[in-house]
């Protein structure tokens, strides 16, 4: 497997078929065929793709811990990008067709709506991190310091989830939200399981593997 | 020309008059060439004219009308696509997402249907669907639809004033409101599995909002009886309001003297007040009403349309509230 995701082709594939949605999309809105309220498809669509991509991301670390495929990790920045763009073109939807890029309107929308405020946080919170995810930026920071900033990633999804239920708020309609909460229930409270486990058998695991 | 000269103003000679006879006749000639051999395709034209406005899809079965003369019943905007309309449903009894009311809702029976008409009338009983058909003289109205939640059509519907059916039943002096309620079937209705809202789904309307020559008891659209995912076999339709306030196939209409809690005020009494008249100047607290978006007419691109007061039928029904703190009954 691992020698699989070394292969040259890898990063390329993945590429391509991460901006399969969003081509998908683009396309579909282009030539008319996302159904009748097709702003609406695109938005909802796009925020979808968002979470996605985030558990992608978040699901490298334990995937590579648990399986071994240590080759994993040169793909998550990759992924961790993509969530981004995938934000950046959801936020485009709100503004651009949702607002006619109403300056105006949409400062004023912002904080009236809390579940677009939580949006917005979230976007902009991935900012920073998307800023820093070339190499020399790592450099730069040192690691320590630039993966303590890259653990906002976390704020990020949970953000992401909290935007998704209030949304989703007064109908009592919450199957797709609390799906999206399990995964990421799972991958944060795997987390939280290493970090809390005995120093000790964090050590007799690091040593067998 | 024989004139006669009377103090200024000019008199035609009697001579000249047409006898009142042969102006009869004259009349009554014209009138036997409409309806004949030579006025057919005239007659035609205006049959047409008067008749199917909105051509038909020939899906279901045909409902004759002839257009409402009732003020503001038609508006001069294109209708939204027979497709759109009936694929772009919100009836959470079909599913929850909007394309699923047209895929599921092939299970509903409209036959034998009967409407319960009970509470505060004089006259209470079960009306036969078909009854209802014949109770008053059928009318196209193109009626503009705006949802809750954005977006809005223009749709050919067909039906008569409720206040038609209301007379009939000779409401008390206690009916100050009334209650519709929708079926709530399990076994035809795949959405009441889940408990995304109460069931059965109850709407409600102030006696004269009811009583209002605009609100429509409703039973077909674009010149054919209703597709199941709009409503069929009875619904009603409010213009002036948001979309849910129009309850879909309608199993009883109950007259009531307190204001009645409806489906979306259980669910969230912040978000959806009774009256929900649409109001440009009155968000829902998670998004804006100043707009919206026309389906199956506005591209993608476009730049939504602003929302009218009163969805435009503000002339006709804005008396109704006068007075009244919009912002606090919402």
């Amino acid at each position: 497997m691992n020698k699989l995701l070394l292969l040259p082709a890898t990063k390329p594939l993945l590429f391509a078929l991460a901006l399969g949605p969003f081509a998908w999309y683009l396309s579909g809105a282009l030539a008319d065929t996302l159904g009748p309220n097709p702003a609406e498809a695109l938005l909802r669509g796009t925020g979808d793709w968002v979470l996605r991509f985030l558990c992608l991301t978040l699901l490298v670390t334990p995937l590579r811990t648990l399986t071994g495929w240590h080759a994993l990790a040169r793909l998550r920045r990759m992924l961790g990008l993509y969530a981004f763009f995938y934000g950046v073109v959801h936020f485009l939807c709100f503004a651009w067709l949702d607002m006619g890029f109403d300056v105006a309107a949409i400062l004023k929308d912002i904080p009236k709506r809390p579940f677009v405020l939580v949006g917005t946080a979230a976007l902009l919170l991935m900012l920073p991190l998307a800023a820093t995810s070339f190499n020399r930026a790592i450099k730069a920071l040192g690691a320590k310091r630039w993966q303590a900033l890259h653990r906002a990633v976390y704020a990020v999804v949970l953000l992401g989830l909290l935007h998704f239920f209030w949304m989703r708020s007064a109908k009592n309609h919450f199957g797709e939200p609390m799906l999206y909460a399990a995964i990421v229930a799972l991958l944060l409270g795997w987390r939280l399981w290493r970090h809390f486990r005995s120093p000790a058998a964090a050590v007799t695991q690091a040593r067998a593997m | 020309m024989h004139l006669l000269k009377d103090r200024g103003f000019t008199h035609a000679a009697p001579s000249e008059i047409t006898p009142r006879a042969v102006y009869d006749d004259r009349r009554r000639l014209l009138k036997q060439l409409a309806a004949g051999a030579a006025g057919s395709a005239l007659a035609g034209w205006a049959a047409r004219d008067a008749l199917a406005q909105t051509a038909r899809p020939n899906k279901l079965a045909a409902l004759a009308a002839t257009r409402s003369a009732v003020p503001g019943a038609v508006t001069m905007e294109k209708p939204t696509p027979y497709a759109d309309v009936t694929a772009y449903n919100n009836y959470y009894e079909f599913g929850t997402d909007k394309a699923d009311p047209a895929v599921n809702a092939h299970t509903l029976k409209t036959r034998p249907w009967t409407v319960t008409v009970e509470g505060e009338v004089k006259k209470p009983g079960a009306y036969d669907i078909d009854a209802l058909l014949k109770l008053a003289p059928m009318e196209e109205r193109l009626y503009r639809l705006r949802c809750v939640e954005g977006w809005s059509m223009v749709v050919p519907w067909i039906g008569y004033p409720l206040a038609e059916l209301i007379k009939r039943v000779e409401p008390t002096g206690n009916a100050k409101y009334v209650q519709f309620v929708t079926l709530a079937d399990k076994a035809q209705m795949p959405g009441l599995r889940s408990s995304v809202l109460e069931w059965p789904y109850v709407e409600g309307l102030r006696m004269d909002e009811a009583m209002h020559p605009l609100t429509l008891l409703t039973f077909g659209l674009y010149g054919e009886v209703l597709p199941n995912q709009s409503g069929a076999p009875v619904r009603v339709v409010v213009p002036w309001k948001y979309g849910f306030k129009s309850g879909k196939s309608i199993v009883k209409i109950r007259f009531v003297e307190k204001q009645p809690k409806t489906s979306w005020e259980t669910a969230a009494a912040s978000e959806y007040g009774f009256y929900s008249n649409v109001n440009p100047k009155v968000d829902h607290p998670r998004w804006s009403q100043a707009t919206e978006r026309r389906i199956g007419e506005d591209g993608v691109f476009n730049k939504k349309r602003p929302t009218q007061m009163f969805n435009g039928y503000e002339p006709q029904v804005g008396q109704l509230y006068a007075g009244m703190d919009l912002r606090k009954f919402y």
